[in-house]
């Protein structure tokens, strides 16, 4: 079991709205319950970069006297919440635990945040990452590694290991993170809590520290799936500082129940196959022979351009990550290398200084796909597989409701087993990154345990099938009790 | 399409051609991509920026869709329609003035591919210019380097502003047909309606591209002289371009394939990159951008709504009898929406189409550029306008009013910017209404007549033109309120009868 306050575990999101707006719990208690969670479990687990207690606990009051005074408040009201450091928020600093971006004040905040705040939900603080969202382990934070709540000498996963340890410590109900390829879901499998990717556009990326594109999802880290679901029923739909959103699902999404009976479930055959650890492959199979037990139609299906997932995703990421990046030139914010004596100068050493090992291999790689004379074999290339990918998942949907597999190859490893290999790194990322390569909504739920090391089960569905993939993550969730 | 004869354009035994890409200034209300004003004139350095033009971390593009409408109003305009699928790249370079890293263009699906303009030279000779493409792309912000300082200053306003990139076929031989294309574009433009085509404010920026060779089959390397803001600079560059190219190779020198500019107190193009130094500018498709999908209705709105084009413009005037020089001299003023006085004239009887071209060209155009100077514009409405015109035009007919008198009665009208509830009253008022009284007039001529023996004697023996001086002296002595052609009628009478 994972350490948490003395409190321990936080009530559903509906409940814990309920009391406030019934007056029974303040919010100001709420998030000084927060906040002395942060104070008791960070100096140990290295999960939080900035706190934003004062702007938190002013809200927080705010939120209390509007109750007092009978005024309507939101859906969250006084419910703290954690995001990701790369989430642009108000309050403190917004680093992407990048040395680049160290001390830099947002003058906006993400179309996320917006929204939860509009519902009374309070941000008390910023979770560790890696470094612009780039690894799987938090080790590539250019400040400190989080510590895995389950084994202090293993990683939480990443690159969003602050908001899923933050939640597996039980610091808030719920934290925001985000998932290029497997960010959100991978901390989650780690650290055993809900992590659940949605639909690509279905959240607005407005405010987000941009990654990859064309990948990048607003992901959600929860105790439970029904707490997904009632925070996606805010933050979903259309935005204007987005032309990338999608319009939701009319139905709420917590309106949520589905009988697994006669469910069409497959298997997806490539990711049970070579690398998978032989204690999770275990534990994904008596998963999937739970659901089966419960009625659910089980079939192996194969998805044989899938073996070429992460080679177009390590094309195709870079690329993009390599043109967002760009910005980053010590011109306008952020870090600048003052002693510069030419604009050359200022770009190089800014950018050499600033930016760490991992954000510079990714800069380079993407430059070089990018780069005339190679564009076509690269680029070009990894787009027309990624097409052929996004083409077997669509057949595949037409046979099953859902498909099913691991989160991860293996349950959390130890801080510095895999720092310098960064291909075991990048193949941690093996079973995530198709889901973000064609844009479908994905979910990780804890489902058992390897040498008391949580283990996560992956379920997908076709895009636009956000409700749908909740309903049926609810009912797993209730299977394994 | 008319088949162009190389060897009318040949200099000393070389054949130059040139292309051209014009940046345009589309004028939206907001930026391409943020809401934020486009209209940076006058306003202080960095005011009008948002997150989006300054390239803060989250911020994300979003297209305006009034730029979409303007460039396919542009595509009608250049004798095409917009394409149906277009889509946004990303091309890449680190400068100060560019926040993101990068600039939003349109790599390989522009909004409009194909399109001609065709162009009269002063000899009579019509070309047409063929128009390879024309993408959508966001200006960058503009860098100041004060000289003596060790410090640049970036002003990120005009970041972001649409522009309209023309790029035309290399049709084009000769530094004149350069300048007559460059003034045609703009033109075309201005009529589209799709930019406010003020070359002083650089909404309109042309780049020329010159190559020469003895071979007409063959380009020469060529060279690429960016940021020309007036069609004589696109003249005089071209024609240096052309002159230093073939000195350089009459020599067995090379040209460089380079980027140059214009200095134009020197009045040459001097190098600034040369193609060894070129980005590699790694383009790739903007995710953040959808593509822009127009369907055949949406085309079919933009067309029918179209405002007169500039081709329509000069056949309207052309029936009015207008002559060319006064044709182009209506069309290139830049004083306000011409379309208003150039409706005024188009509609009018032929006769009054005429009086009406001089009073705007010789009169108003003129007092306009005088009141913008005393930073007073006028502010006249094209209704103000035509009642003003046809009130005076009916006292001029009724000989009430001398041309001079009328000239500056337009003025005063046209500056006070009201209509008079009666003309004549206020003609009278002015002290503008010609003495044309037999009576009053026969007893100042007989005074004149009186005062100037000497002149009178000259007239008898056969100098006619001093009646003019005569004329004049009683035109003096009336305050300027006599009817000449009736005061020279009666002078003469007077005096070849020695009435006096």
């Amino acid at each position: 079991m994972a350490p948490s306050t003395e409190k321990g575990q936080w009530p559903l999101l509906s409940t814990l709205s309920q009391q406030v707006h019934e007056g029974r719990v303040k919010s100001v208690d709420l998030i000084n319950r927060s906040l002395q969670a942060i104070r008791d479990l960070d100096p140990e687990y290295k999960v939080v970069i900035a706190t934003c207690s004062r702007r938190a606990l002013k809200r927080a009051k705010q939120i209390d006297s509007d109750i007092r005074n009978g005024r309507t408040v939101g859906l969250l009201a006084g419910v703290p919440f954690i995001a990701k450091d790369n989430i642009l928020t108000l309050g403190a600093e917004t680093t992407a635990a990048s040395n680049i971006l160290k001390g830099f004040n947002s003058p906006y905040q993400a179309t996320v945040i917006e929204k939860l705040e509009a519902e009374g939900a309070i941000c008390v603080a910023k979770a560790n990452l890696d470094a612009f969202a780039h690894g799987s382990s938090t080790e590539n934070s250019d400040f400190f590694t989080t510590k895995n709540p389950y084994d202090k000498t293993r990683v939480p996963g990443g690159s969003s290991g602050g908001s899923a340890a933050a939640v597996a410590l039980k610091m808030v109900p719920f934290a925001l993170g985000t998932d290029t390829g497997g960010s959100v879901r991978l901390p989650a499998s780690f650290c055993g809590v809900v992590g659940y990717k949605p639909t690509y556009g279905l959240v607005s990326r407005s405010g987000i520290v941009a990654m990859a594109s064309s990948t990048d999802v607003v992901g959600l880290l929860t105790s439970t799936v029904q707490d997904s679901a009632s925070i996606l029923d805010i933050i979903s739909g259309p935005d204007k500082l987005d032309s990338t959103t999608i319009s939701r699902d009319p139905k709420a999404y917590t309106d949520i129940k589905m009988n697994i009976k006669n469910k069409k479930i497959g298997v997806v055959k490539e990711y049970l196959g070579e690398g998978l650890d032989k204690q999770v492959k275990k534990t994904t199979k008596l998963n999937i022979e739970k659901l089966k037990n419960a009625g659910a139609t089980i079939q192996e299906v194969s998805l044989p351009t899938l073996p070429l997932a992460l080679a177009v995703y390590y094309v195709i990421v870079p690329a993009e990550l390599s043109s967002n990046l760009s910005r980053y030139d010590g011109q306008r914010y952020g870090y600048s290398y003052k002693e510069a004596k030419s604009l050359d100068e200022s770009y190089l050493e800014s950018r050499s200084r600033g930016f760490g090992d991992e954000a510079k291999r990714r800069i380079m790689i993407g430059t070089h796909v990018l780069s005339s004379g190679y564009y076509d074999a690269y680029y070009k290339k990894a787009q027309t597989v990624r097409t052929l990918l996004i083409n077997e998942f669509n057949s595949a949907f037409k046979k099953y409701d859902f498909l099913v597999g691991p989160t991860a190859p293996s349950v959390a490893f130890k801080i510095g087993q895999n720092i310098n290999n960064p291909l075991a790194m990048y193949l941690m990322d093996i079973m995530t990154v198709s889901a973000n390569l064609t844009g479908i909504p994905s979910i990780s739920v804890p489902g058992g345990s390897v040498n008391g090391l949580p283990v996560g089960f992956q379920i997908m569905a076709p895009q636009h099938k956000d409700r749908d993939l909740l309903a049926m993550a609810l009912s797993y969730q209730e299977l394994r009790g | 399409m008319n088949e162009v004869n190389l060897e009318e354009y040949k200099i000393k035994g070389y054949y130059p051609t040139i292309g051209i890409e014009c940046h345009v200034q589309l004028k939206s209300k907001t930026k391409l991509f943020s809401s934020v004003s486009n209209d940076a004139i006058g306003a202080k350095p960095n005011t009008l920026i948002s997150h989006i033009c300054f390239g803060l971390p989250g911020a994300l593009p979003v297209l305006n869709k009034e730029v979409v409408r303007l460039s396919s109003i542009a595509a009608f305009a250049l004798g095409t329609k917009p394409q149906k699928f277009s889509k946004f790249d990303r091309k890449h370079y680190f400068y100060p003035d560019l926040p993101k890293g990068y600039q939003i263009t349109q790599l390989d699906q522009p909004i409009i591919l194909g399109g001609r303009v065709t162009v009269s030279l002063e000899d009579g000779t019509t070309q047409t210019i063929n128009i390879t493409r024309a993408h959508i792309e966001e200006d960058a912000g503009k860098s100041t380097h004060p000289s003596g300082a060790d410090y640049s200053l970036v002003d990120l306003n005009r970041a972001g502003t649409p522009l309209l990139e023309i790029v035309s076929e290399p049709e084009i031989h000769s530094a004149k047909q350069a300048k007559a294309y460059a003034k045609e574009l703009w033109l075309i433009m201005k009529y589209a309606g799709v930019s406010d085509v003020n070359l002083f404010h650089g909404n309109m920026r042309f780049d020329v591209n010159v190559s020469v060779s003895k071979d007409p089959k063959k380009l020469g390397t060529r060279s690429e002289t960016k940021n020309l803001n007036s069609f004589k600079s696109v003249e005089r560059a071209v024609d240096y371009e052309i002159k230093r190219q073939i000195d350089l190779l009459e020599k067995g020198k090379n040209i460089a394939q380079e980027t140059r500019g214009w200095i134009d107190d020197k009045q040459k193009t001097v190098g600034q990159r040369s193609k060894e130094d070129a980005n590699d500018y790694r383009y790739f498709p903007d995710p953040d951008i959808p593509p822009v999908t127009i369907s055949d209705q949406y085309i079919n709105d933009i067309k029918r709504n179209m405002p007169i084009l500039l081709g329509k413009w000069r056949d309207k005037l052309q029936k009015q009898g207008l002559n060319y020089l006064q044709i182009e001299a209506l069309l290139e003023s830049n004083i306000e929406f011409n379309a208003n006085f150039l409706s005024l004239i188009a509609d009018s009887s032929k006769e009054v189409a005429e009086v009406y071209t001089n009073w705007i060209l010789n009169i108003e155009i003129p007092l306009r550029h005088k009141q913008i100077e005393s930073k007073e514009p006028l502010e006249i409405t094209a209704s103000t306008r035509k009642a003003i015109f046809a009130g005076i035009h009916e006292l001029i007919q009724q000989g009430q009013l001398s041309s001079n008198n009328a000239r500056l009665m337009i003025i005063f009208l046209l500056k006070s910017s009201k209509i008079p509830d009666d003309f004549k009253e206020l003609a009278q008022k002015l002290g503008y209404i010609q003495m044309s009284d037999i009576g009053e007039l026969e007893s100042l001529v007989d005074q004149i007549i009186k005062k100037n023996p000497t002149a009178v004697e000259e007239v008898r023996s056969g100098e006619k033109k001093v009646i003019g001086f005569l004329v004049g002296q009683v035109m003096k002595e009336s305050k300027g309120q006599a009817n000449p052609a009736v005061v020279k009628t009666i002078i003469t009478r007077k005096i070849e009868t020695h009435e006096s």
